[in-house]
């Protein structure tokens, strides 16, 4: 094809980041906007506190806003141990929340779009929360693994499928953001590229039809800008949820 | 129509994508793929120590300190509403007592006029009444020395009619008798 072709998939090419040190390194173009994400939240954790008023301002606020959502949802979901848990599910949320957003911007590397990096998160969250499953319970925790009130004679069958099912939580987990991300980026890029195919097919005609593309990716912007919190918070809230599992066993 | 094309191109283009094989994110032969999720680790686990030990406890404790002050506010709210109702009811029962007090002083008043009206009248009916009983015993007096004057004139008038009808008189003190009886009678008819 001449002209113009489209390639939806280069932006997810991973290039070393940060220069020559990078390159050593093996610090990549993803890491530069994780570095962008984590000091982001850093500086507007130093920002919202540097007045700490009794009648909040706008960071303030914000970052209280964050605080008490992801602290409601922490003791909401797990109950009131939830409270040990809450430093880490902020983390996790305003480092996906971030880089989600992140990724909207022109020139960012959206790195939640990486099946690597959501698998190593979700991969962490389900061995953490096993972790703390076994911890709480000792081999008791197996009985999670045991349906209740279920006749004995189905248990051979639903406990591998009880298994089945823990097992592919960081499955989910990982594969539901990372394509989310992907696709939403996909599509971005495709009805860009459209419109360029467009002008360059048909000249002055296709440019005025490019017309229909761009007013999609403008709605798509404002359906990703919405992708990008739910999908953080789909994350978040259900490591609470697996963490509610670990604790509480039900 | 166009817009048909546009439709099936974007169903199309990331399978067409895909089917040529060439997403990033699969490409594990690509030695950044790993290296993107150590830097990952180093980045969450300074993230997560900055946030866990400085920035989440900082915050919670401007969210405790404002949830304190409020308590607090409202807490010295209530006890001044207590002190101001204390004082409403104090004011109430002070207001009572001085109008119980006013109108036992009013009753008492009038009660000792009252007293004192009646004690002058009684000392004026008394008075009078003595006044009256001297006078009638003035009258009494009177009437009884006219009475005894009207006696020796009575039996002398007697004495000198019987002398001119019958040409004796009877003794004058039997005269009077007889002048007193018939007094009395006339006295008791």
């Amino acid at each position: 094809m001449a002209g113009p072709s489209i390639d939806a998939l280069g932006q997810f090419t991973l290039t070393p980041g940060l220069g020559p040190v990078g390159r050593a390194l093996g610090f990549t173009n993803s890491n530069e906007a994780m570095l962008a994400s984590a000091l982001i939240i850093i500086g507007l954790f130093a920002a919202g506190l540097s007045a700490r008023a009794l009648v909040p301002g706008r960071l303030q606020s914000l970052v209280e806003m964050l605080y008490e959502f992801v602290h409601n949802m922490c003791v909401d979901t797990i109950g009131e141990e939830g409270r040990r848990f809450f430093p880490l599910v902020f983390t996790i949320f305003s480092f996906i929340l971030l880089g989600n957003l992140l990724g909207l911007f022109p020139y960012f590397f959206a790195f939640t779009s990486h099946i690597a990096v959501t698998l190593a998160l979700a991969l962490f969250v389900f061995l953490f929360s096993t972790g703390v499953g076994f911890y709480t319970h000792g081999l008791g925790f197996l009985r999670f693994f045991v349906p209740a009130g279920v006749p004995g004679w189905l248990l051979p069958l639903l406990i591998p499928i009880e298994i089945i099912s823990y097992l592919s939580r960081p499955v989910s987990l990982s594969v539901r953001l990372f394509a989310n991300m992907t696709a939403g980026h996909v599509m971005w890029e495709v009805f860009a590229g459209f419109m360029l195919m467009l002008t360059a097919g048909l000249g002055v005609l296709g440019a005025i039809a490019a017309i229909i593309p761009l007013g999609l990716n403008v709605a798509l912007a404002a359906l990703e800008l919405l992708v990008a919190g739910l999908q953080a918070y789909v994350f978040a809230i259900l490591t609470c949820l697996y963490l509610h599992d670990a604790v509480h066993m039900h | 129509m166009r817009r048909l094309s546009t439709a099936l191109l974007l169903a199309l283009a990331p399978s067409a994508a895909l089917a040529e094989g060439k997403m990033p994110q699969m490409d594990f032969s690509n030695p950044l793929t790993g290296d993107q999720v150590g830097w990952m680790v180093v980045i969450l686990v300074v993230l997560y120590l900055a946030l866990s030990r400085w920035g989440l406890p900082q915050v919670g404790k401007v969210l405790e300190d404002r949830a304190a002050a409020i308590a607090r506010d409202l807490a010295a709210a209530r006890a001044a509403k207590l002190e101001a109702d204390r004082a409403v009811s104090l004011l109430n029962a002070t207001l009572a007592a001085a109008r119980a007090n006013a109108q036992a002083e009013v009753a008492e008043a009038v009660a000792q006029a009252k007293a004192k009206a009646a004690a002058q009248a009684a000392e004026l009916n008394a008075r009078m009444e003595a006044k009256l009983a001297e006078a009638e015993a003035r009258i009494e007096a009177a009437r009884t020395a006219a009475l005894a004057a009207i006696k020796p004139v009575a039996a002398e008038a007697a004495q000198e009619m019987l002398r001119r009808l019958i040409g004796a008189a009877p003794p004058a003190d039997e005269l009077a008798r007889e002048v007193d009886a018939a007094l009395v009678a006339r006295k008791a008819a």
